[in-house]
Formats: structure tokens, C-alpha cells, sequence
């Protein structure tokens, strides 16, 4: 099982739903985030693209938060969801400094904070939260090993792209473009 | 043209719109560690040499200061977690992969063995002394017995502190700055030699400051020959490295890296130290005072500067 996203990146009309539904869904304090949208617009005027991204962790098949995490508080749950045990982790902030994508945060509690693809509802057979609430459908949530899931459609007939792959982190988020 | 905006109001405490995670704790430690693995170095090496007797302060006097500034540098750490009453969790895994957990296992050992390298001397340094317990005596004589294998432990270990100084930021492949392998050397040397200028200035015997700058002359040409190779492979490297090494080249890190690092902390004492090896006359705590400046401000310039670079997508 390898849980991924992939974003339609020509549907994402950049509303910020996803990101409401996420600090509602999973109590994420003021003024944070655990997903975000940015708005990338390329060339010069009057020949323009304009891209909407929404983004959140990579859920890296070769997480450079969790080999850095000195207690193993940051670890690689079942699907390849990376997650963070509360009471384990010391906010030492490697984790922080190690990722390239910034998709952590301190949490004011202390420990470090991030998205979760909302394991608590896929467990249940839900989607993440932000998927469920996307009013344009330009989030596609599933299981990679399975060829008839959601991602996996999503991504056969479209081209995508990862976010820095340079950085060898193999991110699970894949951009629809 | 590309500009990319976060449209969602993303503008996260230290983290937007650049990484700030890391406030001065985490240099001063940096500096604390490599000093302190610079003095337990040397007061090992001499130890080993079979030179306790020419190098009193190296072995004897100086080691005094390791255990105090490791404490100190201890406290900044644990005063940088956010997490505070969970940092017993370190001590309860060794992960490998992460250098923070090996180094905090090294910590965890060297800090008291530099103690007692200290309690070993102290019949030595003051007349009189005694162990009031029958135990203290039992691990003097057994200390003084092993005394060289001791002293490579503490080598090994120091070794092993001042690296990992450097590789604690080297790890870090989302910063482009830090992600260089030659970090660990350069933290290593630059360590030692704030450790031997330390050890010069609590020297009173002439003979022994002179073979202690001859050594930390060493130590700084070494370093300056790895900041030149750090700063070539930053040159040679990808985009993300070369706008890395804008910083230093114009960016808002020139002055304190080229006048403070290089210029004031290594180029002006290593002058000062041959100056005064040719027979002129030097005040002794300028050159130390230079070189602790310059390796101080080195690890602040690396962690800040280190924290903005990041990948471009």
C-alpha cells in the first residue's frame, strides 16, 4: 500500500477551501497551517501561465525528517504516511531544518506538527478532509498500488510533475500539469 | 520572470518567509562543543606524547574549563527544544541515521569523563587535596595507572564531538548551504584551534605557548585552506549552491563572514602568532581572543545563513 495525492493543477482555481477544512478537521492552532496554496505565475506580461498549487508534506518515500529525528518520534506509518508521535518528539526542530518543502511547523504545544494526510479518516475508508471538501475535484487521494484507485487514474492519462525532485526525497504529492 | 505567491495567507512563526528555527543556542553550542573537543584533544594528545610535564597547562589546567563550557553548551540545547520535559526521549534510542542522536550519546559520555579528567589531576594542581572516600582513591590509582588508554579515549571522543559539530549541519540536504560534506573537517578544525587558543591563554610557560601556536598555525591554514575548497564547491555546484554562496558574495553575509571569519578570526591572530614566534612582542590574550571571536562568529554566520538557503521550485 503507498498513499499519494495528486493535484490538478489546471482545475486548482486556489480558493483556500482545502486549507480551511484542514485546520478544522484537524484543529490546527491559529495563525499555522498544515497545508497552503501558492499561486506560481511564469513569463512576462501579456504571455503569462499562472499555476495554483496546493500544497502540504510530500509524505517522501525517502524522508529526510524521519532519518534525521533523533528519537524516532518521526517515522513512516502504514501506506507511507509519515507522521510524528506527540510524546516522543523533544522539538529539537531537525525535522524542520531537513525538509525541503517546509511543510512543518512548530506546534505551540511543543512537539512538531504536520499533515497527517488525515490518517484518522483514511483508516476509516474516508478521504483526507481537504480531498472531501475541494468544490472543483482537483484533489485526487488513494492507494498507488492499486491500478484502479483514484491517484492511480488521476495520473495515468495526465502528465505531473514532484516538487524538487533534486532533492531525492521521492515525494508523494504529484502536480497534475 | 517566475514569482510564486502563498495565496492562502501562509505565514508561519520563524518559518515564513525564511527558516529561523534555530536561534543562537544552537551556535553557541556548536562553538562550546568544538572548543571543548578542541581542549580534551590536545590535554589527550600530550598525555599520550608521555609530555604531562612540559605541557602542564595543555593537560592539567586548561582540560578545567571543558566540562563547565559543555554544560553550558548542554543548557543552550536543552533551552532550544521545544518539547522541554520530553528530552529524556534521546537516551531511550541510538538512530544512526540521524547525527543529533549520536552526538547527544557522545555528549552524554564525554561530559562526564572530562570531569573526571579534571578530579584525576587534582592531587596534582592542589597541594594537599585528599579523596575523602576509600572508593575516590581506588579510581585515582586506577586512573593514574591507565592513564594513556584513558587519554586516546578522550581523543577518540573529542574527535568524534568536534565532527560532529559540523555533520549536525551537514545533514541537512534542504540546505543547500550546510549540505557539504567538508563541514564536518572545517567544524573539526576550526574547533581545535579555538581549543589550543584557549589552552594558550591559560599558559603561563613561555615554551609551552610557543609549540601550542605552532600547532594552531597549523590548524588555521588548514581551515582556511577548507573554506576556500567549501567556497569552490559552491562555485562549481548547482543553482542551488550558487545561490547559496551569494550570500557571502555580496548577499547580507559578506562583511560578517570575509571581515569578521576570515579577516579578524584566522588571517589577523594567525599574523599576531607568527609575529610573536619571531621574537616580537604580543599581549597574550589578543591572538585567543581573536580566534574565539572569529570561531563564534563563524558558526552564527553558518547556522543563520545556513537556514535561508533552501530549493527552488
Amino acid at each position: 500500500m503507498r498513499y499519494a495525492m495528486a493535484i490538478d493543477t489546471k482545475k486548482c482555481v486556489g480558493c483556500g477551501d482545502c486549507v480551511v477544512a484542514c485546520q478544522t478537521e484537524n484543529n490546527v492552532p491559529h495563525g499555522y497551517c498544515r497545508d497552503w496554496i501558492v499561486e506560481s505565475v511564469e513569463g512576462t506580461y501579456p504571455n503569462l501561465d499562472l499555476e495554483f498549487r496546493s500544497e502540504r508534506c510530500n509524505h517522501c518515500d525517502n524522508a529526510p525528517c524521519v532519518r534525521c529525528c533523533p528519537t524516532g518520534a518521526s517515522h513512516i506509518a502504514e501506506g507511507g504516511i509519515v507522521l510524528v508521535t506527540h510524546n516522543e518528539c523533544i522539538g529539537c526542530g531537525a525535522c524542520i531544518e531537513s525538509c525541503p518543502y517546509d511543510a512543518r511547523y512548530p506546534h505551540p504545544d511543543g512537539y512538531v506538527d504536520k499533515c497527517t494526510f488525515c490518517i484518522h479518516r483514511v483508516e476509516k475508508g474516508q478521504n483526507p478532509a481537504c480531498v472531501d471538501v475541494c468544490p472543483t475535484k482537483c484533489l485526487h487521494f488513494g492507494d498507488l498500488d492499486d491500478p484502479n484507485s483514484e491517484v492511480s487514474l488521476a495520473l495515468k492519462d495526465r502528465k505531473w510533475k514532484v516538487l524538487a525532485p533534486e532533492a531525492g526525497t521521492k515525494p508523494q504529492l504529484y502536480f497534475l500539469t | 520572470m517566475k514569482e510564486e505567491l502563498f495565496v492562502s495567507g501562509r505565514n508561519i512563526p520563524n518559518i515564513d518567509p525564511y527558516l529561523n528555527i534555530w536561534h543562537w543556542q544552537i551556535p553557541l553550542y556548536l562553538f562550546l562543543g568544538g572548543l571543548a573537543a578542541g581542549i580534551i584533544f590536545f590535554a589527550g594528545y600530550f598525555v599520550v606524547r608521555g609530555k604531562e610535564k612540559e605541557m602542564p597547562a595543555t593537560v592539567k589546567w586548561a582540560p578545567i574549563i571543558a566540562p563547565i563550557i559543555l554544560v553550558i553548551g548542554l543548557i543552550a540545547l536543552f533551552w532550544d527544544l521545544k518539547h522541554k520535559l520530553y528530552f529524556w526521549q534521546l537516551y531511550t534510542t541510538i538512530r544512526f541515521t540521524s547525527p543529533m542522536s549520536w552526538g547527544a550519546w557522545t555528549l552524554m559520555a564525554i561530559t562526564p569523563f572530562s570531569i573526571i579528567w579534571v578530579a584525576s589531576y587534582m592531587k596534582e594542581m592542589v597541594p594537599g587535596w585528599n579523596w575523602k572516600y576509600k572508593i575516590l582513591i581506588g579510581y585515582d590509582i586506577l586512573l593514574n595507572k591507565y592513564r594513556k588508554s584513558f587519554a586516546w579515549v578522550m581523543m577518540i571522543l573529542a574527535i568524534i564531538l568536534g565532527v560532529y559539530t559540523g555533520i549536525l549541519l551537514s545533514a541537512f540536504n534542504a540546505r543547500p548551504l550546510w549540505n557539504t560534506s567538508i563541514l564536518g573537517p572545517l567544524f573539526l578544525v576550526s574547533g581545535f584551534s579555538t581549543g589550543l587558543a584557549t589552552t594558550m591563554w591559560v599558559s603561563k610557560d613561555e615554551k609551552e605557548r610557543k609549540i601550542l601556536s605552532r600547532i594552531d598555525l597549523v590548524f588555521i591554514a588548514v581551515e582556511l585552506f577548507l573554506i576556500v575548497h567549501l567556497f569552490m564547491g559552491f562555485m562549481a555546484g548547482t543553482a542551488v549552491k550558487t545561490e547559496a554562496f551569494q550570500l557571502f558574495l555580496g548577499g547580507p553575509f559578506t562583511v560578517s563572514f570575509w571581515v569578521f571569519v576570515v579577516l579578524l578570526g584566522l588571517i589577523f591572530p594567525a599574523t599576531l602568532e607568527t609575529l610573536e614566534l619571531w621574537g616580537y612582542h604580543v599581549p597574550k590574550w589578543i591572538p585567543p581572543v581573536l580566534i574565539l571571536f572569529g570561531g563564534l562568529m563563524f558558526r552564527f554566520v553558518m547556522v543563520e545563513a545556513g537556514q535561508i538557503t533552501r530549493f527552488l521550485y
